[in-house]
C-alpha cells in the first residue's frame, strides 16, 4: 500500500489498488531487469551526479518560478506563479524523465532507445538525449499525431531518430503506445523502452514520478523565499501525468496544498469526446497498469477526444487513480474551446506561449485564484511552450499563416 | 478427467502430437466464425483457441489485430464468444475450447462473472496474454472455483530462475511462444525450442504447446517433432479473411496431418 510518506508503491508496483504489471511473460524479465537497474541507480550518488550535471547545464535548470502579475490581475484575486518547465531544453517537462532514463539506459548498455509520443515533445526530448548520447532511437507516433505535429516530426528527423507512423486502431498516442510495447517485445535484449509519462508497468510509473519530482522541489524552495508559506493550491494539466505528479509529489506531504490536476474535456464531458479518464473513465487494464481508462460498457478501449496530442490519451498515470480515490488531490477538467482561449490570453497578457497541453490548466487556475481571493496563492505548472501549437490555433481562429 | 487431459492422454496413446487452431470470435460475424469453429475439428483440431477481440491488442501483430478489429465492428464481446462456445458445444463434447485474450473486457466484466458464465459456457481453460504470473491470482482463484484451467505463457526470456513461477500452481498444459515477440511474426529455431519444450515439460509436469510463428505444415511438423501440440493462429485467421472458410479448412487440414505425423 502506499502509505508510506513518500507514497511509495509496494513490491508489485501498487498504489493502493492501482498500477501493476500487467504485460505478457515476455515483457516480465525485461521489466524485472529495468526495476533491479533502476532500484541500483537511485542508491548511487554518481548517477544523480550525472543527473544533475546535465540538468543543469545541458536543460538549464532550475527553471524559473515565475509571478505571474497580469495574469494575477486578470484573476482578480490569489497570486498566480507559473513554474517555467517551458524554459527548458526541448522546450517542455519532458526532457528531465527522458534524462534520467538515458542515463540509466547507458548504465544498462543499451544503445537502442524507443519511445511513443503524442504531442511529439517526448519524442523530440527523446531524440535529443539521444543525440547527445550517442544512441539509436526510435519514436513511434500516430499517423494522425504526425499531420498535426508535423514542425516535431521534423525536428526528431533532424535528431537523427527516425519517426515510425502508427497506424494501428485510432492512429494516436495509444496506438503508438501499443506498437513501441510490440517493438520492445521483439527487441528487449538490445533496447529500452523510454516511456513518456508516469503511466506503464511498473516501475515506470513510480521511476518517471521521480525523474519529474525535480519540478516541485524546483517550486517549493522559491515559493518559500518569495512568499514564506506554501502555497494554498499547486495546478497541473494531466495527459498520462507526469508533469502533474511531477509538481505534485513534493507537496503531497502538505496536506494544506490543494492539488489540482486538469483533464482535457476535449468538446465536453457529456459529449463523450474527451481524454479526461477520472472524470469520465472507470478503473481498467491497458497498457501495462490497472488505472481509470475511458472505455464502454463491454471493456473495450475508447478513442479519446483532444485539440492537444499530448493529452489525448484515454488512460492515466496509476498514482493519479490512487490520489483520487484517496481524495488528495481534486481532479477537474477544461474543454477545447476554454484551453484555445486560455491559450491566447496567456500570450497576450504574459507574452508567454504556452504548449495547448499546459493552456489546460490556466482557466482552472484563473477561476481558483477567484475562489481564494487576493490572500489566495497558486502555482500552475507552465508544462511546456507553445511554439508547436501555432498552426492549430491559426486553423482555429481561420488564419494563415 | 477434464477435456484437456483426456485430449493429451487420446494423443498420447496414439503417439501423436496434436494440433491447436487459433480463430477470432466474430471475425468477420458471429455466424461465419461459428461455422468455421464447428468444422475445425473434422479437420484435425485437436483444441480450439478463440480469440476475444481487444481493440489494444499489444501482444499480436497486425493479422490478429485486424481480426480482432472486424470482430468488434460485428458487435463482438465477450458474452457473444462465450455463446458461440455455447452452441458449438451443442454438438462436440470433446474439443476443448480455450478462450484467449486481454484482461481489461474481463476485468470490467468481473472475473467471478466471467469464471461462471464460461464455465457455463463450456469453455475449458484460458489464456490472458497480459496477466503473468504476478498479476493472475485473483483471475486463478475463480477459475479454480470453476475447475477451468488458466494457461501461462513460457517465452525464450523465461530464464531459469524464473520458470518455477510460470509453472506454479498451473494446469491443463503450458503454452511455450516460441519466439521473443508478437503473434505471427517469425518462428523460433528449431533446436532452441526443442531444448525449451523439455525443459519447460519437466519443470510444469504437464503438455507443452508450442505457437508463435508456426505458418507452414513443414514448420508445425518440426516443431511437432518435440511439442505436444502445436499451435496455429494468423495464418488461418489470414487465409479465412482472405480466401474463405473452405481455404482456411484446406490448410487447417494440411497443418493438422503434419503435426499429428
Amino acid at each position: 500500500m502506499s502509505n508510506t510518506p513518500d507514497n511509495s508503491p509496494d513490491e508489485n508496483g501498487r498504489f493502493g489498488t492501482f498500477g501493476g504489471r500487467y504485460v505478457a511473460e515476455t515483457l516480465m524479465p525485461p521489466i524485472l531487469a529495468l526495476q533491479e537497474a533502476y532500484e541500483k541507480a537511485r542508491a548511487d550518488k554518481s548517477f544523480w551526479t550525472e543527473f544533475d550535471n546535465f540538468a543543469q547545464h545541458y536543460v538549464g535548470r532550475p527553471s524559473p518560478l515565475y509571478f505571474a502579475e497580469r495574469l494575477t490581475q486578470h484573476g482578480g484575486g490569489a497570486k498566480i506563479y507559473l513554474k517555467r518547465e517551458d524554459l527548458n531544453h526541448t522546450g517542455a517537462h519532458k526532457i528531465n524523465n527522458v534524462l534520467g532514463q538515458l542515463l540509466l539506459a547507458k548504465r544498462m548498455g543499451k544503445k537502442r532507445i524507443i519511445a511513443e509520443t503524442g504531442a511529439g515533445q517526448h519524442g523530440v526530448a527523446t531524440a535529443t538525449m539521444a543525440a547527445r548520447l550517442g544512441m539509436d532511437c526510435i519514436v513511434f507516433m500516430g499517423a494522425v499525431d504526425i499531420e498535426r505535429q508535423k514542425p516535431n516530426v521534423f525536428r526528431m528527423k533532424l535528431l537523427g531518430a527516425e519517426v515510425r507512423p502508427v497506424t494501428s486502431g485510432t492512429s494516436t498516442l495509444k496506438d503508438a503506445m501499443n506498437d513501441a510495447l510490440r517493438d520492445w517485445v521483439t527487441h528487449a535484449s538490445e533496447t529500452f523502452y523510454c516511456i513518456g509519462t508516469v503511466a506503464g508497468p511498473h516501475p515506470y510509473p513510480e521511476m518517471v514520478r521521480e525523474f519529474q519530482s525535480i519540478i516541485g522541489r524546483e517550486a517549493k524552495a522559491p515559493i518559500m523565499k518569495a512568499e514564506a508559506r506554501l502555497p494554498d493550491a499547486v495546478v497541473a494539466c494531466i495527459g498520462g501525468g507526469s508533469n502533474a505528479l511531477g509538481i505534485f509529489h513534493e507537496f503531497t506531504p502538505d496536506k494544506d496544498v490543494r492539488l489540482i490536476g486538469v483533464e482535457a474535456a476535449g468538446r465536453g464531458i457529456d459529449t463523450g469526446l474527451h481524454a479526461a479518464s477520472l472524470t469520465g473513465g472507470s478503473p481498467g487494464i491497458l497498457h501495462g497498469n490497472r488505472t481509470y481508462l475511458l472505455q464502454d460498457q463491454h471493456g473495450q478501449i475508447k478513442d479519446a477526444h483532444s485539440i492537444s496530442a499530448g493529452l489525448d490519451y484515454p488512460g492515466i498515470g496509476p498514482e493519479h487513480s490512487y490520489l483520487h480515490e484517496i481524495g488528495r488531490a481534486e481532479y477537474v477538467s477544461c474543454t477545447d474551446d476554454e484551453a484555445a482561449q486560455a491559450f491566447q490570453l496567456c500570450t497576450k497578457l504574459e507574452g508567454i506561449i504556452p504548449a495547448l497541453e499546459s493552456a489546460h490548466a490556466v482557466p482552472r487556475a484563473l477561476d481558483l485564484a477567484k475562489e481564494l481571493g487576493e490572500d489566495g496563492l497558486i502555482i500552475m505548472n507552465m508544462s511546456g511552450r507553445g511554439d508547436k501549437d501555432v498552426n492549430t490555433i491559426a486553423n482555429l481562429m481561420r488564419v494563415e499563416v | 478427467m477434464t477435456r484437456i487431459d483426456q485430449t493429451f492422454a487420446r494423443l498420447k496413446a496414439a503417439k501423436q502430437s496434436g494440433f491447436v487452431a487459433y480463430i477470432m470470435g466474430g471475425d468477420p460475424s458471429h455466424a461465419s466464425s461459428l461455422e468455421l469453429m464447428k468444422t475445425l475439428p473434422s479437420a484435425g483440431v485437436d483444441i480450439i483457441e478463440l480469440g476475444m477481440p481487444f481493440t489494444d491488442p499489444a501482444a499480436d501483430g497486425p493479422v490478429i489485430e485486424l481480426a480482432g478489429l472486424r470482430a468488434l465492428k460485428s458487435g463482438t464481446t465477450v458474452t457473444t464468444v462465450l455463446d458461440m462456445a455455447a452452441d458449438f458445444r451443442k454438438t462436440n463434447d470433446t474439443t476443448p475450447i480455450i478462450l484467449m485474450g486481454y484482461a481489461n473486457p474481463i476485468h470490467h466484466m468481473g472475473y467471478g462473472k466471467f469464471a461462471a458464465a464460461a464455465k457455463a459456457a463450456g469453455v475449458d481453460g484460458a489464456i490472458i496474454v497480459d496477466l503473468p504470473p504476478e498479476e493472475d491470482a485473483e483471475l486463478r482463484a475463480e477459475f479454480e472455483r470453476h475447475d477451468l484451467a488458466l494457461i501461462r505463457l513460457a517465452t525464450p526470456t523465461t530464464d531459469a530462475a524464473r520458470l518455477p513461477k510460470v509453472v506454479a500452481n498451473t494446469n491443463g498444459f503450458v503454452y511455450y511462444v516460441s519466439v521473443a515477440g508478437i503473434t505471427g511474426k517469425a518462428l523460433g529455431a528449431e533446436k532452441s525450442v526443442a531444448n525449451a519444450v523439455e525443459r519447460i515439460r519437466k519443470a510444469a509436469g504437464l503438455p507443452v504447446v508450442v505457437g508463435f510463428g508456426i505458418k507452414t505444415p513443414q514448420q508445425a511438423e518440426q516443431v511437432a517433432r518435440s511439442a505436444d501440440a502445436v499451435v496455429v493462429g494468423s495464418a488461418i485467421v489470414d487465409v479465412y479473411h482472405k480466401d474463405g472458410h473452405e481455404t482456411a479448412l484446406e490448410l487447417t487440414r494440411r497443418l493438422s496431418a503434419a503435426a499429428h505425423k
